[in-house]
């Protein structure tokens, strides 16, 4: 059989010429810019951008407020007050990529922390082990990602109505349970524990630097990461490529809600108290720390490193900001244009990038 | 042609580390049908882009009525009067026939849009391209993509157009929409409206075209050929350098296992086809024949899971698929092609490698973790056995062309294991050079051993390719036999008359 095809697929092979020639385009397209796009397509080239930026406000807090922000002591700072957003944000990036959104973290960030920090759990806790209260808050954040999950996958619902639900429930549902009391951490070694430091650097930087290590290798190197970015990058094609896509995005917003209950007991850790007002507006600091990082909010495409920066970005942004004594509303009008020119200088590079 | 209508002059467009168009020469007469030919990167979508002011050339002179023009974006080249309708239609799903035709240039008094003035101009708009029984009221999401495409050509009226480009307007059309389509575009050009029509169906051009100018490589080989004398051999020599057509590869053996691979029974899905029952052998393509919307698709789709079937069953090697679960198909060695590739099959962002790996990750991974380098070596291999070109497997799979991309679709599933591929409509948007390849690459996958589902719209391509076939009108058989015994113009028969005595 295959003596009798040979002939025919002879025939009809593109002459000599032809396939040099065609070789020889695809060098000449990858020759020039070879230096650069390997640069470009490391990730520390894609976030170039990004490294400048937060060196350039690097240098303005050390011209503005002098030692004041360049001490060791603020720099941990920073390094604390970005842990907690950061895990949010690292989650908040596999949703993106996936091709959703997530507008619930902040109520669900609150939710786990009052129902880690009730009279029961305390209880619980001080008569078991205190890690009973990670536990609770990590298994309620699980729980409300599944129920997203759930929703937005079977229930065919929008991932912004769905989350939007799930943002006004979870709040209220805490407010309820708290008696919208903030509930204080009695138990003493579940607040030393978080609040301590391994190596001189505080145990929340360590969660956050294990968390987007975590998340680098599930995105990069699993078989998890690279379903997420086909899903994210046409949910018809990885469908028909036999994935199973509603499981995988019940398995994405599970992984958010997961992060929320890491940042819940962080956040518990760094107020020692639990209460309903916990994660206010979280939502909108994690979807422009990820926009910012250069994760499109159509799916398919974003980096670990990226959401990193741009929640060091932010909050390096923030630190300036009140070490100059600006107020919070302005510290708001600047993150606004922030964010703008962020988005800006992304497309500018991912168009430079992109079109052949 | 002193009086031409359009006169493009060494036209040159570069792109970084391409030059797309490289000195392209176009002339339109006034009311003619100027067709242009050319393999898939000959720079004929890039050349209708210039002329429609989408993209500005490098080099080269336009000339519009005699006068030098710039064509600095879409809209001046609207106000010249050239219209392009393109393959992807540029219609807004939710709104109105009327609405989308006069998208842009509503007609409005102080900012309140004259609904019945609209509707009007469309009623008589619709009427001049023969089809008055498209309402301006429907919304064009229930629209046919024929249907959709005398939307866009009204739209292009709406406007005092000289010229329409049409890019592969068939592409998405059955033969009766098709002989429609000529019947409009004869009626434009009776009203003096020139037409640039793009196609890769030869006979096409035979019957519409009056001028041929063929692109290859960026450049003009040659203009200004009559369309119905230039014999069929000179004009595939012109493009592709070579002197002959496309060849079906003979025929396999009689399979050497004479157990179906793939059964189909009773299978229905009301409305769309009712009572389909087939077996494949390993070794065998088993072809569907019918017009667009008979239910061709609709089965492929059903067979792989991704529809659910309201009555009858799937099994492969003897067991029963479970109903929709494209995961229990292709767990059990399917794997499909589907029509639309760019939306349906490419992860178009992403890397060769990936899109080849993207249904068999696992056997890749350990404990979940992907093994890239093992990947990639699968990857290189297929791209090797496949002749995928450019080489190089970590392209982006957008940037390759057509036939290349078919090519990853199939490598995917060679990667899976499959044993039956269902393809649909594996030669879409494929050049003339690479159908053949994809031709010879399929006989080949059959010869391995794998049995092939494959639909296509083109009747010849079915029946060369095909062992046995099944000829479907609006959902039902009305023959399934050996391919080599019945023939062209007996299928257009049945599908188009019907009678299965």
């Amino acid at each position: 059989m295959s003596e009798q095809t040979t002939p025919q697929s002879a025939a009809v092979t593109p002459p000599p010429d032809e396939h040099r020639r065609v070789e020889k385009a695809a060098e000449e397209a990858g020759r020039p810019a070879s230096a650069l796009t390997r640069v470009m397509g490391s990730s520390v080239g894609r976030n170039l951008g990004l490294v400048i930026a937060l060196l350039i406000l690097i240098v303005v807090g050390v011209i503005t407020a002098g030692d004041r922000f360049a001490s060791t002591d603020n720099m941990l700072t920073i390094l604390r007050l970005a842990s907690v957003i950061g895990v949010v944000s690292i989650g908040m990036t596999f949703v993106i990529i996936g091709g959703g959104i997530d507008l619930s973290v902040g109520a669900i960030v609150a939710l786990s922390s009052v129902w880690a920090t009730t009279l029961a759990t305390q209880t619980m806790a001080e008569d078991t082990h205190w890690l009973i209260m990670a536990f609770a808050a990590l298994v309620v954040g699980s729980g409300c990602g599944v129920v997203n999950g759930l929703l937005i996958a079977y229930g065919r619902m929008a991932p912004f109505i769905a989350t939007l639900a799930m943002l006004a429930a979870a709040r209220g549902l805490a407010e309820i349970i708290s008696d919208r009391k903030t509930q204080i951490i009695s138990v003493r070694e579940f607040v030393d524990f978080f609040n301590g430091s391994l190596l001189g650097i505080p145990v929340l930087v360590w969660i956050f630097a294990l968390v987007s290590a975590m998340g680098w290798v599930l995105l990069n190197r699993t078989t998890f990461g690279r379903r997420t970015v086909a899903v994210g990058g046409n949910s018809v094609a990885a469908r028909l490529a036999g994935i199973a896509v509603k499981r995988h995005t019940v398995l994405l917003y599970t992984l958010l809600g997961f992060a929320c209950g890491i940042a819940a007991v962080m956040l518990m850790a760094r107020t020692t108290t639990g209460s309903s007002t916990h994660g206010f507006l979280y939502e909108l600091d994690a979807i422009a720390a990820v926009v910012i990082g250069g994760t499109l909010l159509t799916g398919g495409r974003g980096t670990i490193v990226g959401t990193v920066l741009g929640v060091l970005i932010f909050t390096s942004l923030t630190n300036v900001f009140t070490l100059n004594n600006l107020d919070t509303s302005t510290q708001a009008v600047a993150k606004g244009v922030i964010i703008v020119l962020a988005v800006l200088l992304q497309q500018r590079v991912a168009a430079r990038n992109g079109s052949p | 042609m002193t009086t031409a209508l359009l006169r493009m002059h060494g036209i040159v467009k570069e792109f970084p580390g391409v030059r797309a168009l490289d000195g392209v020469d176009l002339e339109v007469a006034p009311a003619e049908v100027h067709c242009l030919l050319g393999q898939n990167g000959a720079g004929k979508s890039t050349l209708i882009k210039v002329l429609s002011g989408a993209h500005q050339p490098d080099d080269g002179t336009v000339t519009w009525q005699g006068e030098d023009v710039r064509l600095a974006n879409p809209i001046a080249a609207m106000r010249l009067g050239i219209a392009t309708i393109y393959q992807e239609l540029d219609l807004v799903d939710g709104l109105t026939v009327a609405e989308n035709i006069y998208l842009g240039h509503e007609l409005s008094t102080a900012g309140l849009s004259r609904r019945a003035d609209a509707q009007r101009g469309a009623v008589d708009l619709l009427a001049r391209l023969g089809h008055p029984e498209i309402s301006p009221r429907w919304e064009v999401e229930r629209l046919s993509a024929a249907g959709k495409q005398i939307v866009s050509m009204a739209r292009a009226l709406s406007h005092d157009v000289k010229l329409i480009v049409m890019d592969e307007p068939s592409a998405v059309l059955d033969q009766e929409e098709v002989a429609r389509l000529f019947r409009v575009i004869r009626d434009l050009t009776g009203q003096g409206v020139a037409v640039v029509y793009i196609s890769h169906r030869l006979e096409e051009i035979r019957q519409i075209g009056d001028r041929v100018t063929v692109l290859k490589d960026g450049r003009t080989v040659a203009t200004g050929l009559p369309a119905k004398e230039t014999p069929t051999a000179e004009i595939i020599r012109l493009m592709t350098g070579r002197s002959i057509e496309y060849v079906f590869p003979p025929r396999g053996n009689e399979p050497a296992v004479p157990d179906a691979i793939l059964e189909v029974s009773g299978l229905t899905r009301p409305g769309e086809f009712y009572d389909i029952g087939f077996e494949v052998r390993p070794g065998e393509v088993f072809g569907l024949a019918g017009l667009v919307g008979s239910g061709r698709s609709e089965i492929l789709e059903t067979v792989f899971g991704a529809r659910k079937a309201a009555a009858g069953w799937v099994s492969v090697n003897g067991k029963r698929l479970r109903a929709g679960s494209v995961d229990a198909a292709v767990s059990a060695g399917l794997g499909m092609a589907p029509e639309e590739r760019k939306s349906q099959a490419l992860l178009l962002e992403e890397s060769v490698v990936n899109n080849l790996t993207v249904a068999s990750l696992s056997r890749f991974a350990r404990a979940s973790f992907v093994q890239r380098a093992e990947e990639l070596k699968a990857a290189r291999e297929q791209v090797e056995a496949l002749d995928i070109r450019p080489v190089d497997p970590t392209r982006e799979a957008r940037t390759l062309s057509g036939g290349n991309q078919q090519k990853v679709v199939l490598g995917r599933w060679l990667l899976t294991g499959s044993r039956v591929l269902l393809l649909d409509e594996p030669t879409r948007g494929v050049d003339v050079g690479a159908r053949s390849e994809i031709y010879a690459l399929i006989r080949r996958l059959a010869d391995d051993g794998v049995a092939v589902l494959l639909v296509s719209s083109e009747v010849p391509e079915v029946l060369g390719l095909s062992d046995r076939v099944l000829v479907l009108r609006e959902g039902r058989q009305v023959y399934q036999g050996p391919a080599d015994e019945i023939d062209e113009s007996r299928v257009l028969d049945l599908v188009m008359e019907g009678s299965a005595a």
